[in-house]
């Protein structure tokens, strides 16, 4: 058997669990102690087969499934196995975790959500494999849906059901732009007819060249629909609504793997399909990809609910993966493919970090909600007495979100600034004055998202309780949990650790991208130096020895504690601190969130659009109150919204309610088409 | 034979049309009823005349489909239906009926000038009266904008078929029997629905008319 085989088998299997779900719907011991289990041996095996089979030549597969001469193309190639391992290495981390994360009545009966969820699953799988048109706009429309459902499991809030409305509406207009993108690289590709019926297959689509106009034209779809699954700016609004309106685990896939399938496609369309980039469309997702870094860092600094941060946090992150594939799409067009290998490097690198820590801090922010039914941060504080283990399991993720060595997120963004550093190099003089600017706005981006993880974990972990009743009831999470969140902290923790491992892997799907030639990758450099030192162009520009560097930072700690234990233990006293003379003081007088992030509101006035209402001197019962809206809402989506309404008003005068009209527009119509066949 | 049988067809496909115009411009359902079923009556012996000319074995059996279907067991139906319904000697008040006749002689030159190309193409006996087929398509169309009351509207619907099928045996000598059973077979279920339809009309409303139907309209 194929890898691809057994691939297919295992989506099956995802499949056949789900189904499972529904004997027993509101079993918990059926479905969290036996089939999420089941559906994390699943998720293992996917990352294995497909990490096993990442340096394969690429394997196809005709499925007897579909319409009459339009059956499922699947293919497996290195970009469809590494985002198969991220896949399943992911969704084994969460599935433990949701099997233990389930309770009883909360929304969607558990067996209904199971099938959803592993629905969701294997649709996610096909993306990935799809090889036509077809194939992948029927998975990509079932991923869309299931996770819809997923989203809306509470559906009886009306504001949980507002925002899966939103959700599903984006992520059709998304669908039909992919839909058109494929119809623009089948028809400029050629019929490729073999008995009439059109060839939509990905190989037609790749094997022709595409000319500027209608490249341009499908890269632009395919940017606008991906781009709207992904969350880049503008079509980000649904991913601050739905993620904290679904349940912790649906986030964390979603914001994980979900978004990481939009990002395949643009790699799919624009390195695989179109293979001959534009310059300018490198610039156009640069520029996209910045604005959405800095959107999103922005933005998730003065959030006051934790999963609304994290969502931020995501637009954040995708907007650098954007910055990495405008850079590399922008090396390509002028034919640096060594510096497009580096920054391919780094954008499959961060997919994959992005994937372990968010899905970490996502299944953390669960572990909360469970702990505390409070998503408010200004509730929340000091939960790291009563669950020491997600509150340093959160830490990590925290730390990888930083960008700090030596952790994961540090080295793909390490790598993506290094190929900024490169870009001097670009034959283009106006390119050349812009991309400092953009490096300097990526620091900036990587800076926040720091402010942000601070915030994040100080305001829910460290300090005092804000409320006494929500910390007293506080507890750990289970040990199915912690399994599912160690995984995932392990993962950060690896992928931060051996990063020369990993993009020695990494490097079979650059090479696949960008087809052979005289090139060097950071792959390459890999496997000449020792295992120890990453150096993705030559070692005497850049290098980064992670372990080296852990062990310097564990050295430092614990010569750090020994010594205060040694010379300082012994004279601490605890007594009440310094009160500034004013006696009254409460655990409420801590740093808020809103408190901690009032610097950055002030910075980046201009870039919210705030609601404040200030108490007066004489107010019985003062209160303050800060709402930070967007402002696409009333640029974009409000315009688009009432035009949309207006041309509804417009078609709504044909409806008279009479027969006879109606008949007599059938009958018109007739008779203006006769006339025209006549002609 | 084949003159006499020719000038036969002619003959046929011009009572045809006269019964079109005619029913356009009826008033009473009763006679509507038996208007239709004299255009079946035609409607069969024009099949089965070309069956005999052109020796066409599968025509002889559309005749008789149609004789059963047309002539016997749909205008049963609507007898029965209106004495059930209590419209039997109902007069409906008509738009201007010179007006419509004029619509009507209007449109069938528009037919006859579009049939042209497509009677040359055909190498059919029958191929002058393609004009009149879709003549009398169009006139039946235009029945069904200008009655307001539901059973004339079905008549409408269902002479149109007439055309329809009248068409179909003028140009190529009929579908393939598969195609014209299973428009039988949908005739007789959408006549079966439709009179359900009425019941349920005349119980909200307590009238067959369908201006009574405006009031669904959304505002």
């Amino acid at each position: 058997m194929h890898s691809i085989d057994w691939l297919l088998l295992l989506i099956t299997a995802w499949l056949l669990i789900g189904l499972a779900g529904l004997i027993a719907q509101r079993n918990l011991a059926w479905v969290g102690k036996t089939l999420y289990p089941l559906g994390v041996l699943v998720g293992l095996a996917l990352a294995g087969v497909a990490l096993m089979a990442i340096d394969n030549k690429p394997e196809a597969l005709v499925l007897p499934l579909g319409l009459p001469d339009l059956p499922f193309h699947l293919r497996l190639d290195a970009l469809s196995a590494m985002f198969l391992v991220l896949l399943g290495g992911t969704a084994a981390g969460i599935s433990i975790f949701a099997s233990g994360y389930l309770r009883k009545g909360e929304g969607t009966a558990p067996g209904l959500q199971s099938l959803e969820y592993h629905i969701f699953l294997a649709s996610m799988a096909l993306v990935l494999l799809a090889d036509d048109a077809y194939a992948f706009m029927v998975a990509w429309e079932s991923m869309a849906l299931s996770s819809f459902f997923l989203v809306t499991s509470d559906h009886r809030k009306p504001e949980i059901r507002h925002a899966g409305y939103l959700y599903l509406l984006i992520a059709h207009v998304g669908a039909i732009s992919i839909l058109l993108c494929f119809g623009v690289l089948q028809s400029s590709a050629g019929m490729g007819a073999t008995n009439g019926v059109a060839d939509y297959t990905f190989a037609h689509m790749r094997a022709t060249g595409h000319d500027a106009f209608w490249g341009s034209a499908a890269f632009g779809l395919a940017l606008f629909g991906f781009g709207a699954k992904a969350g880049l700016l503008p079509l980000h609004v649904w991913l601050p609504e739905a993620h904290p309106a679904a349940p912790s685990p649906v986030s964390a896939m979603m914001s994980g793997v979900m978004l990481k399938t939009a990002i395949y496609g643009v790699l799919r369309v624009s390195f695989d399909l179109l293979h001959q980039p534009l310059w300018w469309w490198g610039v156009a997702v640069l520029a996209l990809g910045l604005l959405s870094a800095l959107f999103g860092a922005i933005f998730s600094a003065v959030q006051s609910d934790m999963k609304r941060l994290l969502a931020y946090s995501s637009i954040e992150n995708i907007g650098l993966l954007f910055v990495g594939i405008g850079l590399a799409l922008t090396f390509q067009s002028f034919g640096m493919i060594t510096l497009t290998a580096l920054a391919l490097t780094a954008v499959l690198y961060h997919c994959l970090n992005h994937a372990a820590f968010k899905s970490l801090l996502f299944l953390c922010t669960g572990s909360v909600l469970h702990a505390t039914r409070e998503r408010s941060l200004g509730k929340l504080g000091g939960l790291i007495h009563p669950m020491p283990w997600v509150a340093w399991l959160a830490l990590l993720g925290v730390i990888a979100s930083a960008g700090l060595p030596p952790l994961n997120g540090f080295v793909s963004e390490w790598l993506l600034l290094q190929a900024f550093l490169f870009s001097p190099g670009l034959p283009h003089s106006y390119i050349n004055m812009l991309i400092p600017v953009a490096a300097a706005a990526v620091a900036l981006t990587a800076a926040l998202a720091g402010y942000v993880m601070v915030k994040f974990f100080a305001i829910v972990f460290l300090g005092q309780p804000r409320e006494d009743t929500i910390s007293q009831q506080a507890h750990d999470a289970g040990w199915l949990e912690r399994i599912g969140l160690s995984w995932l902290a392990a993962l950060c923790v690896l992928l931060g650790v051996l990063p020369v491992t990993v993009i020695e892997r990494l490097d079979f799907v650059v090479r696949a991208l960008l087809g052979a030639g005289d090139y060097t990758t950071p792959g390459d450099a890999a496997h000449s130096g020792d295992w120890l030192l990453l150096a993705p162009i030559s070692a005497d520009r850049a290098s980064y020895e992670p372990l080296v560097l852990l062990l310097m930072i564990s050295a430092v700690v614990v010569a750090t504690f020994a010594i205060v234990r040694r010379f300082w233990h012994g004279r601490v006293r605890r007594s009440a601190a310094w009160d500034c003379g004013f006696a009254l003081q409460t655990a409420r007088m801590q740093d808020t969130a809103e408190g901690f992030s009032q610097p950055l509101r002030q910075v980046f006035e201009p870039f919210y659009r705030l609601k404040r209402e200030l108490p007066t001197s004489f107010d019985r019962a003062p209160f303050y109150r800060v709402v930070v809206e967007d402002h696409f809402w009333y640029w974009l989506y409000l315009p688009v919204a009432r035009c949309a309404e207006f041309g509804a008003r417009l078609v709504a005068f044909l409806q008279r309610g009479r027969i006879a009209i109606y008949l007599l527009y059938s009958f018109l119509t007739l008779i203006v088409l006769l006339f025209l066949v006549r002609g | 034979m084949s003159h006499y049988s020719g000038q036969l067809i002619n003959l046929l496909a011009a009572v045809l049309l006269l019964l079109s115009f005619a029913m356009l411009g009826q008033r009473r359902i009763l006679s509507l009823i038996n208007l239709f079923m004299a255009q079946g009556a035609v409607l069969c012996a024009s099949t089965a005349t070309v069956a005999l000319v052109t020796g066409q074995k599968h025509l002889y059996w559309s005749a008789l489909i149609t004789l059963v279907l047309k002539v016997l067991l749909l205008p049963w139906i609507l007898h029965r239906l209106i004495r059930r319904l209590n419209v039997k000697w109902d007069i409906e008040t008509l738009f201007n009926i010179p007006t419509t006749m004029l619509i009507g002689i209007v449109l069938v030159i528009f037919s006859f000038n579009l049939a042209l190309p497509i009677s040359e193409l055909a190498g059919t006996v029958s191929r002058s009266t393609v004009g009149i087929a879709m003549a009398s398509v169009m006139l039946s169309f235009l029945m069904m904008i200008t009655r307001s009351k539901a059973v004339p509207q079905v008549i409408g619907f269902l002479a149109m078929e007439n055309g329809l099928f009248f068409a179909a045996t003028s140009a190529t000598y009929g579908m393939p029997m598969v195609v014209e059973l299973g428009i039988a077979l949908d005739v007789l279920v959408g006549m079966v629905i439709l009179g359900v339809f009425f019941f349920q009309i005349r119980e909200q409303f307590d009238s067959l008319d369908i201006r009574h139907l405006e009031q669904l309209k959304e505002d």
